[in-house]
């Protein structure tokens, strides 16, 4: 991973995420917010490429803009007149300045401490990664498993419509 | 090769776009939005802290992992909250939705 090609990867990407991730707080629109929202996370997904960390970009891409996008988009077209409310709150200024002092604060934190260097090439091994994933982190692993099968048994209740609960009532 | 600094400034200034959209947008999917984009920003970290500094590697990979588990588990609940929210009261302006605010 040496000459240019790595660093003009990086702020090529870095546009795209950052202008799509803009876009996303400023779009009035609903769906160009879910649209730029994808771009965003295929520029993040990028960046995992470019990190080494495949597995995870694709796990990304399938994730995030296959799954939750996908998901996103059903529920604004299971809400049809919600695109009426996309201003923002009375807190717009507080809200501004309270994230503008956030990215100021990381950025100072960013800038003045002394990252220690380790000089090597950055790789990830997924199946190194598998392993772990079943030896020493097996117990999140588990609990991670739980709580996806428990938040998605839940969101089917919740999303129920009333015919339905009066279905299975008699059942 | 790219500095670690670089990420750590980009994942910075995504988690604050997250932050500004979680708290002024009124829509309550534009605010879900938001919270997914602060999700990724910080997995974006947890992977350029790994590929920098971690000599074993895995660790950073594996909280990005679980990260984007529990990613698709709260956006999975909160769309179907949305939409009871629909249903019930024909809004999903995060502002009307008050009624257990003190």
């Amino acid at each position: 991973m040496n000459g240019a090609g790595p660093s003009i990867a990086f702020w090529v990407l870095a546009a795209v995420t950052l202008i799509a991730g803009g876009g996303v707080m400023l779009s009035r629109s609903l769906f160009h917010a879910v649209l730029l929202l994808i771009l965003t996370f295929i520029g993040i997904a990028g960046f995992f490429v470019l990190l080494s960390a495949e597995f995870i970009a694709m796990a990304q891409i399938i994730i995030y803009v296959g799954a939750i996008s996908v998901l996103v988009l059903f529920a604004i077209l299971l809400t049809p007149r919600a695109g009426r409310y996309n201003g923002e709150t009375k807190m717009l200024l507080p809200a501004l300045l309270l994230s503008v002092c956030l990215a100021a604060v990381f950025l100072f934190v960013i800038r003045d401490a002394a990252w220690p260097r380790v000089n090597s090439e950055p790789h990830f091994n997924t199946n190194q990664l598998g392993e772990a994933l079943l030896s020493t982190w097996v117990l999140p692993f588990e609990i991670a498993s739980v709580l996806l099968t428990a938040a998605l048994v839940g969101a089917i209740m919740l999303a129920r419509t009333p015919q339905e609960e009066a279905e299975d009532a008699l059942a | 090769m790219v500095p670690l600094e670089n990420y750590l400034v980009l994942s910075a200034i995504i988690f604050s776009l997250g932050v500004y959209g979680v708290l002024a947008r009124r829509n309550a999917v534009l605010v879900l939005m938001s919270v997914e984009l602060m999700l990724n920003a910080v997995s974006l970290n947890f992977i350029a802290f790994a590929a920098y500094l971690d000599p074993n590697k895995v660790t950073g990979a594996i909280f990005a992992v679980f990260v984007i588990t529990v990613a698709a588990a709260e956006v999975g609940l909160a769309l179907a909250i949305v939409i009871r929210l629909f249903r019930n009261r024909a809004t999903s302006n995060v502002d009307e939705a008050a009624t257990m605010k003190w």
